[in-house]
């Protein structure tokens, strides 16, 4: 009878193995569309571009402090009507070691620095002219905000517009101590 | 475990239709039969023997070749549901309102009922993939049930054969040779040999047989399937399978999607046209001018070891290129290929400097639409500033300009203009067809002179590394194919009784034209009775007509 | 003579030669008990000499109008309906010469003549390749696939020979009338040859505005009397026969027009036929087929599948799955003709199990055979031409 046993054990894991395939295969088509290649908890990863103003920002120089980095552009409308919200809650964050970075989207220095000046921002803006940092990032749609925390991970991942609750919330979760 | 004695002694597992070694049929329903089923060569199919667990059930279940079939015809009649209507990915809309507006605007009810059943998107189905999924377990299934004890009696194959074996072959004959007594097998041997049969004798039995692997052809093309099947389960896995697409315009540098640390840069868009006469058919189709090439020429480049996304000053060159429909840029496992374009993007814009009322021209400013300036200087006292630029302007909002896009669709501007009549600057808004000027009438105005555009390409960009495992998934499916087709698994047994007669059977999996042109020439050289197909006999008996002439 | 006419007459000798051939063949088989094998010896001969020729001429119209082209004539619905028509007489040469049973020929080559006047039905104009065919696979795949799709169609011819033989026409089955339906739908063939043929020497045309899909106004013209109408149409010629039906732009009415025009024709000469005749078609054929060895038409069924089926499974999935690999970025896309190669190969795949582990042999296995053929006559004319995809050729 051992023979039996055997025989049915092989063959139990034979079709297991196979029911598991295709589960396997029926689960991630489904879910698909759903999966980032960024995850919350990642390491964050490390880029540097040069701001508006000449300085050089390198992400992993933050490290031991939050950086909120936020993708944008000149057209998109909820980034217009979230910045001031941005911009007073970056003067309270910035002494905390909270760092606001806005990455514009491939777009000419004339318009971007044209709209900063416009809008009254002072925090650093850059312009990701390859759009590698937005890939690096897998930005699809604008505004993205992602905050990174002390350890360089990432805390949360925002698509679309924020409250100035919100703002003040995110900082507050990525303000080192 | 269960055997079936034979009575040559042998032990046959259970559900043996024919003995192992000798060939005696075993069961009584085999017993009755006039010819022998040779398709599995009598042996026991596993699943058929025992159905005791739930295991053995399901198991059971996917062995059968009837619900294989079953499968196959399923497999084939939802496949083709799926071609009634175009699928989602080949309707040019994206979001799911979009598409049921689609289905029901082109296709009416059937449209919304094909659309709201999901079989607009059949191919990825739950359903469809566990369909072809169970075909793929059936496959599996079914060869380890057959192939293996096949394999194993093959192996094991004895030379002497008991009567009723050879008696029940389609092909068979008896009688008493008209050659020299006792040179009958040795004749036999050498033509068989010289047919290239395999010649195995024991005593006063002969067997020879060739083309044996013919047989082992289903199980390696199945074999070939499932790795195929395999492969293209492996594509879900992280990091085999990336399809990324892009649009880059003339000039422009950009990272390439899914391919960390390369940048590509598009040199040039070629867009090449036949230049013959339409023909009757393209002008049914209103078509006036054929396509003859799409190229996008390309620089392919890749940052320094270490060097972060964003830092794009000390790009090395990696590649330049002419990618084409049908031949894509491939480096590194990566293949970026033409897919699409868009023709005559604004790029440049000139104005001229014009006074309104006597025309005349004080110099003419170019604008590059990617990078405009702050300001455009004439001469000492005559300058243009741009005050704003709307690359796509949609209106205005509380009485400011907005733009839709980045994409200068539709450029506006506000102009500051500073000549030596109005040194203190006149303000105009310019969008195409349409000036304004809301701070009072100017002397000057920007007049329109003319553009310049850029093409831009759309790019696929793919990586897949299940390709080669496909490959030989489809490769070893062709020789298991082509062997099981183009070869045939012949043998004849030959038995001298002592009374001088000799007794022949002869088998073959296929092909039974020409394994009785070997008979014939055998049966003519080792001057054998006359061998009868039992099959074609049968028929003649109940027929009476048939000819091997026509 | 320049190139392309030179290539345009070989196609029509070709033509000739398979006409004669036919009725050569059908007197090859004629039952003359005193001299029958005689007969089917000489008269064979003969025919498959002048099938032979006219291969030879159809293979010269290949290869001239490949060269005056410049690429393999298979890009168009003509260029490959008429390869595939000369790929049909290929195998039947080749099985001809395994087997040496002449009554084949007597369906082959009909088929084979139905489907090149069918193809010359479709535009003869020469046109370049869009860059998505500027490979050398266009050549690879297309004549692979159409070779595999021929031999298949082999199967079908002795399948075809088995059923005329072995149904009983005089006994009213279903299998009667499946078999005569399957004669009907030949005739039928010839009907659309003869509509087209008919009003185009007529020069009939008529031209209509109308609205499509899109919302677009266009002009489409029509070189058969309108049965159907466009969507909103407007009448451009004068004189010509007002549409009956007005059908919505989803559909394609002057498709629908010659669908129904050869219909009406074909119905017409199967009526004229069987008034004439006084039999159904399945009853005169079947004396001719009197002598046929029934076993030998299974095994040929068979034994074209078994050499088709791996030739298929190259040309129409391996290789057209490299080539898509290259040109479109994706070695599967689920493109209805990719689909309908799929589906053509699951069924032969069907059909190898049914025969290997069921035992389906004689009439069962024949009427596969043809429902395979109607697979893949199905994947030449309604997924060419009525389901759009990247393979469509209208």
């Amino acid at each position: 009878m051992d023979k039996k046993r055997k025989r049915s054990i092989s063959r139990g894991i034979i079709l297991a193995l196979l029911a598991v395939a295709i589960g396997y295969t029926v689960y991630t088509t489904f879910t698909k569309d759903k999966v980032d290649v960024l995850k919350v908890g990642a390491e964050a990863p490390d880029f540097e571009l040069v701001d508006l103003n000449g300085k050089v920002h390198r992400l992993s120089d933050y490290k031991g402090q939050g950086v909120l980095l936020n993708f944008w552009g000149t057209w998109c409308d909820p980034c217009k009507r979230e910045f001031p919200a941005i911009e007073r809650q970056y003067k309270s964050f910035e002494s905390q070691g909270v760092h606001v970075l806005a990455l514009n989207i491939a777009q000419s220095d004339f318009e971007v620095k044209n709209y900063v000046k416009n809008m009254g921002m002072t925090f650093p803006v850059a312009i990701d002219q390859t759009k590698s940092v937005m890939e690096a990032y897998n930005v699809t749609n604008l505004p993205a905000t992602i905050l990174i925390n002390k350890e360089g991970k990432i805390e949360k991942i925002v698509t679309g517009e924020m409250t100035e609750a919100q703002i003040a919330a995110h900082m507050e979760s990525i303000k080192p101590e | 475990m269960e055997k079936i004695t034979c009575e040559c002694g042998h032990e046959n597992p259970v559900g043996t239709k024919l003995c192992g070694k000798c060939g005696r049929p075993l069961t009584e329903e085999e017993k009755q039969k006039k010819l022998v089923d040779m398709r599995y060569d009598g042996i026991a199919i596993r699943s058929k023997t025992y159905n005791k667990s739930i295991i053995d059930k399901i198991w059971n279940f996917f062995s059968s070749v009837k619900v294989g079939i079953t499968l196959i015809i399923l497999n084939l009649v939802a496949a083709s549901i799926g071609t009634i209507l175009p699928q989602e990915f080949y309707v040019s809309v994206s979001s799911a309102p979009e598409k049921a507006k689609y289905y029901e605007d082109t296709y009416g009810t059937f449209g919304t009922l094909y659309y709201n059943l999901g079989l607009s998107d059949l191919y990825s189905s739950w359903w469809f993939q566990i369909l072809v999924g169970m075909l793929g377990v059936s496959i599996i299934v079914a060869s380890i049930d057959r192939g293996l004890p096949l394999h194993k009696s093959l192996k094991n194959q004895r030379v002497k054969r008991h009567s009723s074996f050879m008696k029940r072959q389609r092909l068979v004959a008896e009688g008493v040779p008209t050659a020299e007594q006792g040179k009958t097998l040795d004749l036999v041997e050498k033509k068989m040999k010289d047919m290239k049969y395999k010649v195995r004798r024991e005593g006063n039995a002969l067997l020879a047989e060739k083309n044996r692997f013919a047989r082992y052809g289903p199980y390696i093309n199945h074999l070939g399937l499932i790795i195929f099947l395999g492969a293209v389960m492996l594509r879900l896995l992280p990091g085999f399978y990336i399809d990324e697409s892009t649009w880059l315009r003339e000039g422009e540098l950009r990272a390439v999607p899914g391919m960390e640390g390369y940048f590509i840069h598009n040199d040039k868009f070629i867009l090449e046209t036949y230049d013959n006469e339409p023909t009757e058919e393209q002008l049914k189709q209103g078509v006036n001018v054929m396509a003859k090439n799409y190229q996008t020429n390309v620089t392919l480049y890749k940052q320094q070891e270490g060097d972060l996304p964003g830092q794009t000053d000390n790009l090395k060159v990696v590649d330049k290129y002419e990618i084409k429909v049908n031949s894509p840029l491939k480096h590194d496992g990566y293949a970026i290929y033409q897919m699409d374009y868009g023709l005559n993007e604004l790029k440049t814009m000139k104005f001229a400097l014009t006074n309104k009322t006597s025309g005349d021209s004080l110099g003419e400013i170019t604008i590059d639409l990617s990078s405009p300036e702050t300001e455009y200087i004439l001469n000492n006292d005559t300058r243009v500033e741009i005050v704003s630029y709307l690359p796509d302007f949609s209106g205005f909002e509380e009485g400011v300009p907005q733009t839709a896009s980045p994409t200068p669709n539709n450029p506006a501007f506000i102009f500051r203009m500073y000549t030596p009549e109005k040194p203190e600057g006149e303000t105009s808004f310019v969008a195409i067809q349409q000036t304004l000027e809301p701070l009072g009438e100017n002397t000057y105005k920007m007049s329109f002179q003319g553009v310049e555009t850029r093409n831009m390409s759309g790019l696929t960009i793919r990586k897949d590394k299940t390709i080669p495992f496909l490959f030989i998934g489809g490769m070893i499916f062709m020789l298991g194919v082509a062997i099981g087709s183009y070869w045939a698994h012949r043998r004849l047994w030959v038995e001298e009784l002592p009374d001088g007669t000799v007794r022949l059977a002869a088998h073959t999996n296929k092909n039974w034209f020409g394994m009785k042109k070997e008979m014939d020439a055998v049966t003519a050289f080792a001057h054998l009775p006359a061998y009868i197909d039992q099959v074609e006999a049968e028929k003649e008996e109940s027929k009476k007509e048939g000819d091997n002439t026509l | 003579m320049s190139l392309i006419d030179l290539s345009g007459n070989l196609l029509f000798v070709a033509f000739i030669c398979y006409l004669i051939g036919t009725f050569l063949f059908g007197g090859a088989i004629k039952e003359k008990e005193d001299t029958a094998a005689k007969r089917a010896d000489k008269w064979g001969k003969i025919a498959i000499s002048i099938t032979i020729v006219g291969f030879l001429a159809q293979l010269g119209y290949f290869i001239t109008r490949w060269i005056y082209t410049g690429h393999a004539p298979v890009s168009n619905m003509f260029e490959f309906t008429t390869a595939f028509g000369m790929f049909i007489i290929l195998s039947f040469i080749i099985i001809y010469f395994m087997y040496r049973v002449t009554a084949l020929g007597v369906v082959a080559l009909p088929i084979a003549l139905l489907i090149i006047a069918y193809a010359s039905m479709f535009t003869k104009d020469v046109s370049p390749l869009v860059p998505s065919l500027q490979s050398y696979w266009l050549t690879i795949h297309v004549i692979t696939a159409a070779l595999g799709q021929s031999i298949l169609s082999m199967s079908a011819v002795a399948g075809l020979i088995y059923l005329l033989k072995n149904v009983d026409a005089k006994k009213a089955t279903k299998e009667r009338f499946w078999l005569e339906a399957v004669m009907f739908f030949c005739v039928l063939v010839i009907g659309f040859v003869v509509a087209t043929t008919a009003f185009r020497a007529a020069g009939y045309e008529a031209s209509f505005e109308h609205v499509t899909q899109e919302g677009k106004t266009e002009v489409v013209e029509y070189h058969m009397p309108a049965i159907f109408g466009p969507n909103d149409y407007v009448a451009l010629s004068e004189d010509r026969m007002t549409p009956f039906v007005e059908v919505p732009a989803l559909f394609d009415a002057s498709k629908m027009t010659t669908v129904v025009w050869s219909i009406l024709f074909g119905s017409v000469l199967y009526v004229l036929i069987r008034l004439i005749a006084r039999r159904s078609v399945t009853a005169m054929i079947q004396p001719l087929l009197k002598r046929v060895n029934s076993q030998l038409m299974d095994e040929i069924g068979y034994r074209a599948v078994l050499i088709g089926f791996p030739v298929f499974t190259l040309g129409a999935l391996i290789f057209a799955m490299i080539w898509a690999q290259i040109a479109w970025s994706r070695f599967w896309g689920w493109d209805p003709k990719e689909v309908w190669a799929l589906i053509t190969w699951l069924f032969y795949a069907a059909f190898l199990h049914l025969r290997l582990s069921k035992g389906w042999e004689g009439k069962k296995s024949a009427w596969l055979t043809v429902i395979g053929f109607l697979i893949i006559m199905f994947n030449l004319v309604v997924v060419n031409l009525v389901i759009a995809g990247l393979h469509s050729y209208a």
